[in-house]
């Protein structure tokens, strides 16, 4: 594994020159990321995945981002009350770590959390209609966009608190730990995240327990609508998790076979007992924080500028790199703009719930 | 003025049954549980040899060991939010925040993720946890470690919440939170700690949401929780002298709230007071209050009181501490008020 060169952040933001002898040699990788305010360039050595596991990836991304774009649409025609957060640009974060766990593998995650629900095998018709708050919905409507969950894929949970998800995974991890089970939690939480105390809390608790969880940041680079360079005392997010004494990395999370690297190789780190693993995935929101967000904290340009790095062209070029051809692509396409409209159309179909559904599953019986 | 007596010896002492103290009955609860079910644990700052500040867990770690029996950094909320997650997995965690008024960190994870995740999940994840902590003033501990804020959990659907005033009720509630499938608090009177009752030794429990008549009386009803169920029965026995039949009541849950047996009892008295540790604005008194003036409307003969802590910052001094909390004698002073006896 070599490390190549670093670029000096942009003047206009406090963010650190990445000092790569920082990051440890423990082969978790990063390949170029080319952001707003930084410039990291890391290579490492990738594996190259198979062939199958890149299609795939790469379906379940475009799969994600036609059900996104369907939801803000029907989101910005009024057909979706409240906030809805899309996941546009994130996809590699989700599929990627997704292919690198096991099926009973324990998530958590954020309000920004359909890629993760999708990526972990939730019914897709079942999950629009949940975000349309229909009967067929997962939780019956109960729910909704900002929680997710399918305890049968082990996802256990999208969260509407910020930070509150992280330490629900080191329960989950402790568990794990106690029953010696060998499952993995991750979570997934923003940039903006990392500035609430009860993150810290069990970055501490996890790494002095060494419990078998991955800390992954999503950083998009706002929170919200603030860009985070403006609060945060700290340039660069992974190096809160070195404080806490644990393997920590800043990855490329727009790219699916880096963040499957990277995962993979936590993963096996947490499921030795090593305990946890940090990554900051630099990523990017394609679209507004949430459907009808006016987007005035930040230019159309900038925007442009990501999509060349849009984490569905990027498995799309892979694959096409990587030999397959313009036709079987067609066809993975093809097959997800049907399954896309087949489970839009049973969401659609669904019927409101019945009122009487409000006075239960408040309490266990 | 005096703080409520720990030695008060009440009427539900029966002969012939094992005495334990209060903080005992919690520690057997605890460990015969942890003897049944291995998926529980204990989590939380100072449990595993220090056995907690008020020595309530002494002997778990020895039994059970550090895994099981965990000492935790000084994290309310990560700690609280640990217990979430485990208990997803069908773990049964017990997580100790030492004083109630600690509660105030773990808000978040009791009450946007512990008393929802059932709900919002459509009724796919459970949270089968138990927070234990403390509540109760008198100790000369000062405004941060003095208060009763079960009021505050108890108002939010999803969660149950026990506040034992015996150690009988104790013992038999713990087990009750422990084997619940819902997040459930209780709330331990840090003076009821060394209060002796009988606890048999067997294996029982106590339902959430049946409350106990204490005391059986005709001519009012003393609503009282926790330890000011001691303050109750004391000023129940003062009545008697003078001719006062007082019934005191104990919901030992607040959450669900067993408002058939006190709608019962103001039925039969027509007269109420309700008694409660907790600040009186805002408070649990105010719902059992309501809660019994709307079901015995027609029954009563007198407006129900309540009667909790003065709405100040608990004090540091005794001399200003005793000022604060219900006495007996203000319990009398308004029961014979109620009855047309001044
Ligand atoms: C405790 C809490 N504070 C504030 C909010 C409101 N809020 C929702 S999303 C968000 C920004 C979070 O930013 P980040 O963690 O970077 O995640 P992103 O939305 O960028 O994915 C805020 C402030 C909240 N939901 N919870
Ligand atoms: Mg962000």
């Amino acid at each position: 594994m070599t490390k190549k060169s670093s670029t000096a952040s942009a003047d206009d933001t406090p963010r650190s020159q990445a000092k790569l002898s920082d990051i440890p040699a423990n082969g978790v990788v990063s390949t170029t990321t080319d952001l707003l305010s930084s410039q990291v360039e890391i290579a490492f050595d990738v594996p190259a995945l198979p062939a199958e596991t890149l299609a795939e990836m790469y379906r379940q991304a475009l799969l994600i981002r036609q059900v996104e774009e369907f939801l803000l649409k029907a989101a910005e025609e009024g057909k979706i009350g409240g906030a809805m957060h899309t996941a546009i640009g994130h996809e590699a974060n989700a599929v990627g770590a997704a292919a690198a766990l096991n099926p009973d593998d324990y998530l958590t995650c954020t309000y920004r959390g359909h890629h993760h629900g999708l990526a972990h095998g939730m019914d897709v018709g079942r999950a629009i209609a949940e975000v349309l708050g229909r009967a067929d919905g997962f939780a019956g409507g109960k729910g909704g966009s900002m929680h997710f969950v399918a305890p049968e894929h082990g996802m256990m949970g999208s969260n509407g608190i910020v930070g509150a998800q992280v330490p629900h995974a080191a329960g989950l991890a402790l568990a794990s730990q106690i029953r010696d089970e060998g499952r993995v939690a991750i979570t997934f939480f923003g940039d903006g995240a990392i500035f609430q105390g009860v993150m810290h809390e069990t970055f501490n608790m996890a790494s002095k327990w060494k419990l078998p969880v991955i800390f992954y940041c999503e950083n998009n680079r706002y929170s919200e609508m603030t860009p985070t360079w403006r609060t945060s005392s700290v340039g660069e997010f992974y190096q809160f998790a070195r404080a806490y004494g644990m393997e920590s990395v800043q990855i490329d999370g727009n790219d699916a076979e880096v963040v499957h690297a990277a995962v993979t190789q936590a993963a096996e780190r947490a499921r030795a007992g090593e305990g946890p693993t940090f990554i900051e995935g630099i990523t990017y929101r394609l679209a507004g924080h949430m459907a009808g967000d006016l987007e005035t904290y930040r230019s159309a340009e900038e925007i442009e500028e990501q999509r060349s790095h849009d984490p569905v062209l990027v498995l799309r070029n892979r694959l096409l790199e990587r030999g397959s051809s313009e036709e079987e692509i067609a066809k993975i396409d093809a097959a997800v703009e049907k399954s896309v409209a087949e489970a839009i159309a049973f969401a659609e179909a669904s019927p409101w719930p019945d009122p009487a559904m409000a006075y239960t599953d408040v309490y266990r019986t | 003025m005096s703080s409520p007596n720990p030695t008060i010896s009440h009427s539900v002492a029966a002969p012939g049954v094992r005495q334990l103290t209060f903080g005992q009955a919690i520690n057997e609860a605890i460990a015969e549980e942890m003897r049944r079910d291995p998926l529980i644990f204990v989590v939380g700052e100072d449990v595993a040899e220090a056995g907690t500040p008020f020595k309530v867990l002494l002997g778990l770690v020895d039994e059970f060991g550090p895994e099981r029996i965990i000492d935790s950094p000084i994290s309310e909320a990560g700690i609280a939010g640990i217990g979430v997650g485990a208990a997803m997995t069908g773990m049964r965690p017990i997580v100790d925040i030492m004083f109630g008024d600690f509660t105030t960190l773990v808000m978040d994870q009791m009450v946007n993720q512990a008393a929802k995740i059932h709900y919002m999940s459509g009724g796919k994840l459970k949270v089968p946890m138990v927070l234990r902590t403390t509540m109760g003033a008198s100790r000369r501990s000062a405004a941060q470690h003095s208060q009763s804020l079960h009021a505050w959990l108890s108002h939010v659907p999803g969660l149950k919440v026990a506040i034992p005033a015996t150690p009988y009720d104790a013992k038999g509630l713990m087990k009750a939170a422990i084997r619940d499938e819902n997040p459930v608090v209780i709330y331990e009177d840090k003076l009821s700690y060394p209060i002796k009752g009988p606890v048999p030794e067997e294996d029982y429990i106590i339902p959430l949401g049946v409350a106990e008549v204490k005391r059986t009386g005709e001519d009012i009803t003393l609503v009282a929780t926790s330890s000011m169920v001691y303050v109750a029965l004391s000023a129940a026995e003062k009545l008697a002298e003078i001719g006062i039949s007082a019934e005191v009541v104990d919901p030992r849950t607040t959450a669900p709230l067993d408002a058939e047996t006190l709608i019962a009892s103001a039925k039969k008295t027509s007269r109420v007071i309700v008694i409660d540790e907790g600040y009186q604005e805002y408070g649990v008194t105010g719902e059992m209050a309501s809660v019994i003036a709307d079901g015995a409307f027609y029954w009563l003969d007198a407006p129900v009181k309540r009667m909790g802590a003065m709405h100040v910052p608990i004090p540091f001094s005794p001399a200003l501490e005793d000022r604060t909390i219900p006495t007996a004698e203000q319990v009398v002073e308004m029961a014979k008020m109620l009855c047309g006896r001044n």
